[in-house]
Parts: structure tokens; sequence; C-alpha cells
């Protein structure tokens, strides 16, 4: 089993003003956390569309972690609302497909929260360790055939 | 033109012009006591007479009153006229032997010995010489005709309607200030449309703020101006030289398009009234520490000399550290610069009142800048007494007491574990520094935040206390903070020289993460305009659509969402992008 030495590839989608910030104060704070997760920094995590989720899925991540603002607290008023629905919705749809649920994680983490955005980071790490890894396509073997494939 | 000969000078003057003006000019010199500049002749006292040629002989006249005629021959100093003024002030002295300016002139005029005694004798040095330019000033200048004279000859007096206090006057001190003998006297009751700080003494309506004031040039007490109440004074005007003085000037906005601002707008003081415990407003000799400053000031009111209301100088100065500042309930920061104006103060206190004992009460004593702990040393060996406690309050001391009649200060001296009760003369509070009461309105009107305690907020704390998070737009002294003087100068030296670098510079760099309209699509809707929190949208009248300014747009996106027609891209976010970020990310 290759599980032992599986590191799971994790997109994180951190808005600008709360989750991003959070994650630059863990890492200011020298806090230790498990370095699985790539971030992708938006606005605001209303700009997330659920295609990028699916894209991300499809091009080898094994979760998605989509971090933003406490409700009430979004800088543009209810852009996280918004995706609060849309990761609802799309967790419906990935049941649909076969793809775990508990692989698409939706996390209020504030400004302040560094020590929150660690955990959560190692946690996720772990419970996706467990998962084990999803299989859509190995490190860079997506985009490769895309290209070949003149898109 | 009119010729005449004064004294053997040829004068020309306009018509019009008395003797009395005409000889001014020649700089001669001629007595007078009646006449004043601003009022109308009155040649009531008939010092100022002159000879005049006529034919073979002459004749006196007063110059006040006596208008210039072609061709008059002048003398203003003859054996003659010398005589007549001598009398004239004979009979005066006779009555009034001790006032000062008769006797002044008897010296001028070289009068040794009166020969005279009135049987209407009054011995007092400022008694009413009857020149009535009281009642002639008010009537003429100010136009309220408050005071006046009644009855004739030897009885006349000047008077009010009634003698009852007139209801006319408007406290104006007009009268005061014409009068030569000091005979009147001003007690205004109130002082209006003036800062409290600034309220230790009366003023005229036409004043200087402080003698050291920049620009050094006085200002006008609407208020207290004779001229909005009545239409008419304007002395100021009339003897101002250079013509400065202009009752007219109303409010000008000024509109100047300018590319960064810079904002030091500074504080106010706390105001201690709500803290009924230490008395301000309520008990005597409770200073702020403005009110100090202006006390010890040798251009004050009080020439400098620290008094209390009863004119006497203190036994006993309590200072009060922290009035509003470090309190739970107030405010919660330091204000940093009143610990060390409050050794000042004790230090001043044991200059000018050697025998007073001053206490200054503390939290901590915080003496940071350079040569500041030495200070604070130099004043505990002058015999400051520094008690570290907070004031409870501060009390009228009871009949019973000693100390009578003084201030008590009840304290904690946590030093030595006591409750203490400090019997002193004068209190001074040393208020916090406040953020000004229009800081909202300010910062709104330039988009500033500002931090929890209400002052402006820098862009960082560290690396940055002069910049702001809007580009262009700095802050400076305690604007942004409570802070003291060279703190405040090397803020503004800062946030000019980041100004003038942008300038000097001549191009801006501009972020890739920004906005932009797409005029094709823009509708004209406005919507974006007022929901930039950067001010960074401009609407182009001419085209009818919005334009994004890209040296102030941040990026932050909130156009790109409100935009109803999708007019608007946000650069660094488009799909392509985030879709090539996910490429990248997971390459590996």
């Amino acid at each position: 089993m290759e599980q032992a030495s599986f590191e799971p590839r994790i997109v994180g989608f951190l808005c600008n003003w709360c989750s991003y910030t959070g994650a630059d104060l863990a890492g200011t704070s020298r806090m230790k956390s498990a370095p699985n997760l790539r971030i992708i920094r938006t606005m605001c995590t209303g700009r997330v569309d659920p295609c990028f989720i699916l894209r991300a899925f499809h091009l080898g991540a094994d979760g998605v972690l989509v971090a933003g603002c406490h409700p009430g607290d979004c800088h543009y008023q209810e852009g996280n609302f918004k995706a609060l629905r849309r990761v609802t919705f799309l967790k419906r749809v990935l049941k649909q497909l076969g793809i775990d649920v508990r692989r698409l994680r939706l996390e209020w983490i504030s400004a302040s929260e560094g020590e929150k955005f660690a955990k959560v980071s190692t946690e996720f790490t772990e419970q996706l360790r467990a998962l084990g890894p999803l299989g859509l396509a190995p490190a860079g073997e997506a985009s490769a055939a895309e290209e070949a494939a003149g898109d | 033109m009119i010729s005449l000969t004064i004294d053997g000078l040829r004068s020309e003057v306009r018509e019009g012009t008395t003797l009395l003006e005409a000889a001014k000019l020649l700089h001669l010199r001629i007595p007078t006591l009646c006449y004043h500049p601003l009022l109308k002749p009155f040649g009531a006292c008939r010092l100022c007479v002159v000879e005049v040629r006529r034919g073979a002989g002459y004749e006196l006249v007063t110059a006040c009153n006596t208008p210039c005629v072609g061709g008059l021959e002048v003398s203003t100093d003859t054996p003659n006229t010398r005589e007549a003024r001598r009398v004239v002030l004979e009979l005066m002295l006779a009555r009034w032997p001790n006032v000062g300016v008769l006797r002044q002139l008897a010296e001028e005029l070289g009068l040794a010995q009166p020969r005279f005694v009135s049987a209407l004798r009054d011995e007092r040095e400022d008694a009413c010489i009857l020149c009535l330019r009281c009642v002639r000033i008010c009537e003429e200048v100010v136009g309220a005709c408050a005071i006046s004279y009644e009855d004739r000859g030897i009885q006349r007096r000047v008077v009010t309607p009634f003698n009852e206090p007139s209801e006319a006057c408007i406290a104006c001190g007009a009268c005061t200030h014409v009068c030569p003998t000091t005979h009147l006297k001003f007690f205004p009751e109130d002082y209006r449309g003036k800062p409290r700080e600034f309220l230790l003494g009366p003023n005229t309506a036409i004043y200087m703020p402080t003698a050291q004031t920049i620009p050094k040039v006085p200002v006008i007490d609407r208020e207290a101006c004779i001229h909005f109440k009545t239409g008419g004074c304007k002395s100021c005007a009339q003897v101002c030289e250079p013509g400065a003085v202009n009752h007219d000037m109303v409010e000008e906005e000024i509109e100047l398009e300018v590319g960064q601002v810079l904002v030091a707008t500074g504080y106010d003081l706390f105001d201690a009234t709500p803290m009924a415990q230490y008395g301000y407003g309520r008990l005597d000799n409770i200073y702020t520490s403005l009110d100090i400053e202006r006390m010890l000031n040798s251009t004050g009111p009080t020439g400098g000399r620290l008094l209390l209301k009863n004119g006497q100088p203190p036994r006993a100065v309590g200072i009060i550290h922290c009035v509003g500042s470090r309190d739970e309930e107030q405010h919660r920061y330091c204000s940093c610069v009143c610990c060390m104006y409050a050794l000042k103060f004790a230090h001043l206190v044991k200059e000018r009142c050697p025998q007073a004992e001053v206490y200054n009460l503390y939290i901590d004593m915080r003496a940071l800048g350079k040569g500041f702990e030495e200070f604070y040393s130099r004043v505990l060996h002058e015999g400051a007494n520094v008690i570290r406690g907070k004031a409870a309050e501060v009390v009228q001391a009871g009949w019973s007491r000693q100390e009578e009649g003084m201030l008590l200060i009840r304290c904690e001296d946590t030093l030595i574990g006591r409750f203490r009760e400090i019997p002193v003369d004068m209190v001074v509070l040393c208020n916090a520094i406040e953020p000004r009461r229009d800081a909202d309105r300010v910062a709104r009107i330039f988009g500033l935040s500002r931090s929890p305690d209400g002052f402006f907020l820098e862009r960082h704390p560290k690396l940055d206390p002069v910049a702001t998070t809007s580009d262009g737009l700095f802050i400076a002294g305690c604007a942004q903070g409570p802070k003291d003087i060279p703190q405040s100068v090397a803020q503004a030296a800062a946030a000019a020289a980041r100004m003038l670098a942008t300038i000097s510079k001549g191009v801006v760099e501009i972020d890739p993460i920004r906005a932009e309209v797409d005029e094709t699509l823009c509708s004209g809707c406005r919507t974006c305009g007022p929901l930039c929190p950067y001010s960074a949208i401009e609407y182009l009248e001419a085209r009818k659509v919005s334009q994004v300014n890209s040296t102030l747009c941040k990026g932050c996106g909130t156009c790109v969402a409100a935009c109803p027609s999708g007019a608007i891209t946000g650069y660094g976010f488009n799909d392509r992008q985030i879709q090539a970020e996910l490429e990248g990310v997971l390459s590996v």
C-alpha cells in the first residue's frame, strides 16, 4: 500500500481579507502546519466558481478547501453567503459524480485566526491521507494531456 | 484746497479740515482734553485755543471746531494762548486737584500753584472732569446712548437714565476706553464667543488671540463687535492706516485641485467637566493644563504670575496626571505629553512661587525623551512632592478645618500604602488628548480609517506611520495619535518628504491588480462609483461612462461584482487567470 508515503494535494481558495490574512498570520507566527495546501488567493470567496473546484479535482487535487470570512463579516457584505450556497450545491453534484463529499471543505477563518488556519490545514491533510488519493490524474498529467489534445 | 499759515508755516488742507487737524499735520502740539479723533469736535474744555490774526488785533478760537479758511494766520503758542490755557487749567484744578491728566497738563504749561479752590472740590484721582467723551462716544460711535449728562452749570453730572443701570448699555467698554481719568470702569459679566482656554481675562472685540500669535494679525469677535450690533463704530477700520480692517468679509469656499493631501488636523483637549469628582467648572481655582499655560505665559492675563482667583499667589498646588487618560471609563490610552508638562508646571511653580508646595499625583512617570529623565530628577531636587496614586476626588475644605477656603485632594499614596488628604490652593488637571470632535466628518470626507481610539489610522503602526491605505493621503501629528512636538515635527517632515518624492518622480507605478471599465459595455449607470472605497472611479460627463483611476485603484473587486452590465474587469482574477493558477499549483 502506498498510503504511508501518500502526500495529499490540496487546493485552497482563500479570500484576501480574512482567510488569506489569517494564513499569513499563521506563517509569521511560525505556526507548524502541513505543507500540502496550495493556496489560490481571490478577493472574496464569492469569486469562487464551482467550475474552479471541479477543475481542481480534474487537475489532480485530492481535496479542496474554500475558506472565507465569518458570516456577516464579508468585506463585500454577502460574498461568503454566495460561496456557502455554491459549495452546498456542489457537494450534491460531487455525490452524483461519485466523489467523496468529504474532499470538499468549507471553513470560516478570520484574519486573526492563524491558529485555526494551521489546525484546519493539518486536519484536512490527515483526513485526506486516510481517504487516499482521488486518482483522477497524477501530477501534471491532466494538463499535459489537454495540451496534447490541442486545447 | 485751502491755504493758510500756522506758526509761520504754510499749510494746504482740504476743505472742512479744522485748525487742530491742520496743526497736527504740521506736527504742532496743541493741548486738548475733550477732543478725540473718533468723535465730533465738542469745544467744551477750551484748552485748544489758538490765536488768529484779525485785522490789527487777534481772536482766540478753539482749534478743535474751527474750520480752516483761506488766508488765515494762526499762532498756536503765544503769550495769549498760554495765559488762556493756564487759566482754564487753574479753574479745572480748583475743582479736581488730583486728577492725573490735569496735573500733567499743568506741568506742561508751567502752572506751579493754582490760585483757586472750588466749593465742589473733589480730591479723587479718578474724578470725572466732564469732558463728556463717554457720552459722545456712546451716542456717535456706538449708537447705544446709554449714558448722558444731567443738570446745568456747576451741577452738571454724567449719569445713566434715572441713575439706574442702563438697559441700553451693551457692555462694549467704549466709554471706559476714552475716559481720560479712569473714572469709568468696565466689569464685563460674560465672555462671549471665545474658547474656554483663553477666557482668563477680558478682551476687546478686536484683539490678538495671544501676543505671540502667528500670523500676528488681530481678529474681530463678531458677537462682541459693536458694528455688528448697531451698524456704527468701525473705529478700528478708521484708525487703521493701511486700511486692513474689513467688516464685510464673509466666509469663502476655495476649490483647489491637488494630487496629494496631508491631514494634520490636531487634537482637542478632554473636557473634565463630566468628571464631577474633580470639580472642574464647579469649584474655584481648578484649571486645565491649557488654562495654566495661558496664565504662566508672560503675555497672558496675569503677566505670567501664578495667581488664585482672589489675586493671591497659591501656597500649595496639586497637579493631577492622567485626567481622562489611562482610564477604563474615559480613554484607555496614554496621552504621552502630560507627565512632562506636569513636571514643567511643578518646576515653574517652584520658580515663580518659591514658598509654595507642589504635589504631582501620577500613575507612572513617563519621561521618555531626550533629557526628560534628567529633568525629572531636577524637579525632584527642587522639592516637588511626587505621589504615586490617582487622585480620587477634590473637595472644598470644611469650615471647621484649619485649611479653610482651601481645596483638599483625596488620594491614595500607593508607595507608603496610606490614604492622604492634601490641602492645596490650586489644582491643575492634566487632561487627555482626544481626537477632534469632527474627526468622523473629516474621516468620511477623505476616506480615512480610524483606529479604535478614534485617531486616524496609519498604514502600518511600525513601518508606515504617516501613510494611509489610500495613496496620496497622509496623516501627521496628533491627528494620528497623541504625541509631543519633536515627534509631530518628525512625522510632518516624513509625510512631506513622501509627498515630494511622489511629485519629483514624475511617474506613478501602477499595480497590475486593478479594475478597468470597458467603455463599450458601460451603460453609465454609476452604480460602481459610490461603492469604491478608494474613491477611484470617476464619471466622465462627456462620454457618459465611468472610468477607473488606475493610480488609486487597489483591485479590491467591489466594482467588478457590482457592475450590472459586467463591464468591469478585475485584472488578476479573471477566469483564465485563476485556471492558469490551478494548473500551476497542481503541476507538481
